[in-house]
């Protein structure tokens, strides 16, 4: 609410007469719209001076990152980004396998989040009476807010053990005709990576979807059920259509969590630096060889070819971020179009 | 008798919208003036433009004058803080602040730098008892202004206003959210306050215009077109327009 | 039977296949919900104790010892960013709900805002590493409060935002209509009717960064013992049990269990003590 006339001047209003008697005399009154205007001066500045500092936050971090990764920029140039050589020995530096696992992590993790997460959307919106919806939404809630790092270790200790007994086995045995499940059962790698993220981004997706299904105007729907419709038919041909680029938005805002996860990945992911087309063999990720070797790298290359994979998880986060955002502005922006 | 307010060639804008045309009109002191017209006539634009609450928000013009004994308010520089000192405002709906009914009084006391504890308290139970708010709520002066009734927070929103005694004070549909048992103790406690306070009230009810006013103005599309004393509106108007709109022809 | 009966079977089968479908993927959330909090109260119940709480970590591969060093410095590192990122928080929340509105700039801070709550937390962890470890000299609390606070701000700016906007403007009008400088309004009135909100926001958030590990792995590192100096590496919960359940030893995954449990029940607490809070003002 700016106060437009109010900040460019200010004189008091000399003539008018004062009435006021008590401690508020003609003298102490002027003091006290000076100090009021001073005061309001003083505040607004500082507000805006802090929501400026987040725009120089954000410079700040790509200036930061970018000055640092240069000696690794320099030295790789693009092959950067197209070298599957990781030697911290020979000080030779490729992103590809990182890349690629954090890519192949996050899209296992999209195809298992995706239905499981629409899913619960209509069933909290569509189906379950009120006393219901509440405490499961709120229990599906409380999952987003458990930390990556108790996933994480409860993947390696409690699930990883569960996949390589049972369900890797299982995959083995019948589907390891298809390359994407041969190998041997270690419980750890791209899929059991993938597996964990699906399970910490579900409550994103589901929770923004649940939210953009409320968004669906009531007589929509029931103009669906007044020409016969089934509950199914009208979420796939009324709820579904009409809100699918919000759930496009929130997919995406899973997809910009998953990328970035760090914790959940690095204990599940297996920290190998190679590209397999198996989904069961050891993989690594972006984040995962950050967080493994960062503490390790003293030569200055080393170090620098780390925050290049930093910088360059930072551009992947934000391309994707800025297009959920924008996908979902949008979908609230044209609300009622239909 | 005296003008307190002088509004000479008004015209306003919402960025390019006109919403108000060569307004003239004279507020009298110590006298109701209502201010009637049909849904978006401008009966409401004008009272904001009394305290310059249109400064809010960007984009909005005022032209002309608005005198205040004599000083055009509309001028560069003014100081809004103390204008609205000095013109005081009730709103559409009660705006009681998120505190005590004692702080919400006291509130504004502070703003006038009055820092005696004796005195704050002493003026919040004069305020309390010329909005006849005190028989009613004198046991529960620190219990949250929120838990009151919508006709109990309105009349507190009174006693806010004139706790800090302004010169004048301006009524936007003050009774619009109320029942008829609250919208008669309101409108009794207007003609209280009017001995010390010069009142512009904005209404839809023309029978609450009738009943408090000295002085009534009809407002249609952005114009004044009648004012005159509020027994010559409502028994002779000399406009048409103004016949129509309180016999009830339209609006 | 005819084929309009058939079809409208088919139809009412595929209806309840779809639901039974929905039901089950909530189920499937809750289930993993019950299993992950189980294994932590199950495993961290078995190995928590006293020794947990007040004794420095054992030499590695000994038994015994606690964690005391590492619950302090998950305290101080969390109320040292707090520190920092809220009052920041809640200012840019002021401007953008009071004063910039629907200006470019405004706008320019909410996508950024938006941009930074979803950034990758090691990255903001690399960065305060540039920023603040190397050229110092070395990991400190303060390197681990910073990353922290940057984490927290974007929250903090986004809920101070929503919780201000719930304010009406009548409010604020009424304020100003009786002459209160507009700092003073919203000191007074507007943060008085916003501070169930913003608390509650604030206290998310705090929870929030108190379980994060990756940012802390490379600003505030590890110790083994008591660190009183903010310029020195610090251990926390969270890095611990990242160095611990990685580590080779069974009473090292033990007292990571433990401190598992202790962290989880820290921030599920605060979610659910804020979730009823924010039910309170609902009723």
């Amino acid at each position: 609410m700016p106060e437009k006339t109010d900040e460019k001047v200010r004189m008091p209003l000399r003539d008018m007469p004062e009435k006021r008697a008590s401690d508020s005399g003609p003298v102490a009154a002027a003091r006290r719209y000076a100090s009021a205007r001073a005061g309001d001066a003083v505040f607004k500045g500082a507000a805006w001076f802090f929501a400026a500092s987040v725009i120089a936050l954000m410079l700040l971090i790509f200036a930061v990152l970018l000055k640092e990764s240069w000696l690794s920029i320099k030295t790789f140039g693009l092959g950067f980004i197209t070298s599957s050589t990781w030697d911290p020995v020979a000080l030779e530096f490729g992103a590809l396998p990182s890349i690629y696992g954090t890519l192949v992590s996050s899209a296992i993790a999209i195809i298992i989040a995706l239905p499981i997460s629409v899913g619960i959307a209509i069933f909290l919106t569509e189906m379950a009476p009120k006393r219901v919806s509440g405490p499961v939404g709120s229990a599906i809630e409380l999952l987003a807010s458990i930390p990556s790092i108790i996933y994480g270790m409860w993947g390696l200790f409690v699930f990883a053990p569960v996949l390589s007994e049972y369900v890797e086995p299982f995959l083995i045995d019948h589907l390891g005709f298809i390359p994407l499940f041969s190998g041997a059962p270690l419980g750890i790698g791209m899929l059991p990576a993938g597996f964990i993220l699906a399970i910490m981004i579900i409550p994103f997706i589901s929770s923004v979807t649940r939210d953009i299904f409320r968004m669906v105007p009531p007589m929509l729907k029931e103009s669906g059920y007044g020409v016969g419709a089934t509950k199914w038919e009208v979420i796939r041909k009324i709820v579904i259509p009409y809100t699918r680029s919000g759930i496009i938005g929130a997919v995406i805002l899973g997809l910009g969590r998953a990328l970035g996860e760090t914790m959940a990945v690095t204990f599940l992911i297996g920290n190998a630096q190679n590209i397999s087309i198996s989904l069961l063999d050891p993989a690594t990720s972006i984040s995962a060889t950050l967080a493994n070797e960062f503490t390790e790298a003293f030569e200055d290359l080393y170090l620098s070819s780390l925050v290049e994979l930093g910088l360059i998880l930072f551009l992947i986060t934000f391309v994707v971020l800025a297009i959920a955002k924008l996908l979902i502005a949008r979908f609230s922006y044209q609300g009622g179009k239909f | 008798m005296k003008d307190k307010l002088t509004i000479k060639d008004l015209n306003f804008w919402y960025g390019d919208k006109q919403a108000l045309k060569d307004i003239n009109l004279h507020i009298g002191e110590k006298q109701i003036t209502a201010l009637i017209g049909p849904s978006g006539c401008g009966k409401t634009t004008f009272l904001r433009c009394l305290n310059r609450m249109h400064d809010l928000y960007p984009g909005n013009r005022y032209e002309g004058e608005i005198l205040l004994e004599g000083r055009n308010i509309l001028e560069k520089g003014l100081d809004l803080i103390r204008l609205r000192g000095k013109i005081g405002m009730v709103f559409q709906k009660p705006t009681p602040f998120p505190m005590s009914i004692y702080e919400n009084i006291a509130f504004g006391l502070k703003l006038m730098g009055i820092k005696s504890k004796g005195e704050v308290s002493g003026r919040v139970e004069k305020a309390l008892k010329d909005s006849a708010l005190w028989d009613e709520i004198s046991d529960r002066l620190q219990g949250p202004a929120l838990s009151l009734s919508g006709g109990q927070q309105q009349r507190l929103c009174i006693a806010r206003a004139i706790a800090v005694e302004p010169e004048v004070i301006l009524m936007d549909e003050p009774c619009s959210a109320l029942d008829p048992v609250a919208t008669a103790k309101i409108e009794d406690l207007m003609t209280g306050i009017k001995e010390d306070y010069t009142v512009v009230i904005v209404t839809h009810n023309m029978q609450q215009a009738a009943r408090v006013s000295e002085y009534t103005g009809f407002f249609m599309l952005g114009e004044v077109v009648e004012f005159d004393t509020t027994e010559k509106i409502f028994t002779a108007p000399a406009n048409k327009l103004t016949e129509d709109y309180i016999t009830g022809r339209f609006g | 039977m005819d084929a309009a009966g058939a079809r409208f079977i088919k139809r009412k089968l595929a209806n309840y296949g779809a639901l039974a479908l929905s039901a089950a993927s909530a189920a499937f959330g809750i289930f993993f919900l019950f299993w992950i909090l189980k294994d932590v109260l199950v495993l961290g119940f078995s190995a928590i104790n006293l020794d947990f709480f007040t004794r420095l970590p054992a030499p590695a591969g000994m038994e015994g010892g606690g964690l005391v060093n590492a619950i302090a410095g998950t305290f101080l590192i969390t109320a040292l960013a707090t520190v920092i990122g809220v009052p920041a928080g809640i200012m840019a929340g002021t401007y953008l709900s009071e004063y910039g509105r629907k200006s470019r700039m405004a706008s320019v801070v909410r996508f950024v805002s938006d941009i930074l709550v979803s950034a990758p937390s090691i990255v903001v962890g690399v960065f305060v590493y540039a920023l603040l470890v190397k050229p110092f000299g070395g990991f400190s609390a303060i390197a681990g409060a910073v990353a922290l606070a940057i984490i927290m701000l974007p929250v903090v700016i986004r809920t101070a935002e929503e919780m201000l906007k719930l304010v009406p403007d009548a409010t604020r009008e009424a304020a100003l209509a009786l002459g209160a400088p507009h700092w003073k309004v919203t000191v007074h009135v507007v943060y008085r009717g916003a501070v169930r909100g913003i608390v509650t926001g604030v206290m998310l958030a705090v929870a929030r960064v108190s379980g994060e590990t990756a940012p802390l792995l490379f600003t505030s590192f590890n110790n083994s013992f008591w660190n009183f100096s903010l310029t020195e590496p610090t251990a926390t919960l969270t890095v611990t049990i990242f160095n611990y359940a990685m580590g080779p030893y069974e009473d090292w995954h033990q007292k990571a269990w433990a401190a598992a449990l202790l962290i989880t029940a820290i921030v599920l607490l605060v979610n659910i003590i804020s979730r009823i809070i924010v039910r309170g003002k609902a009723e």
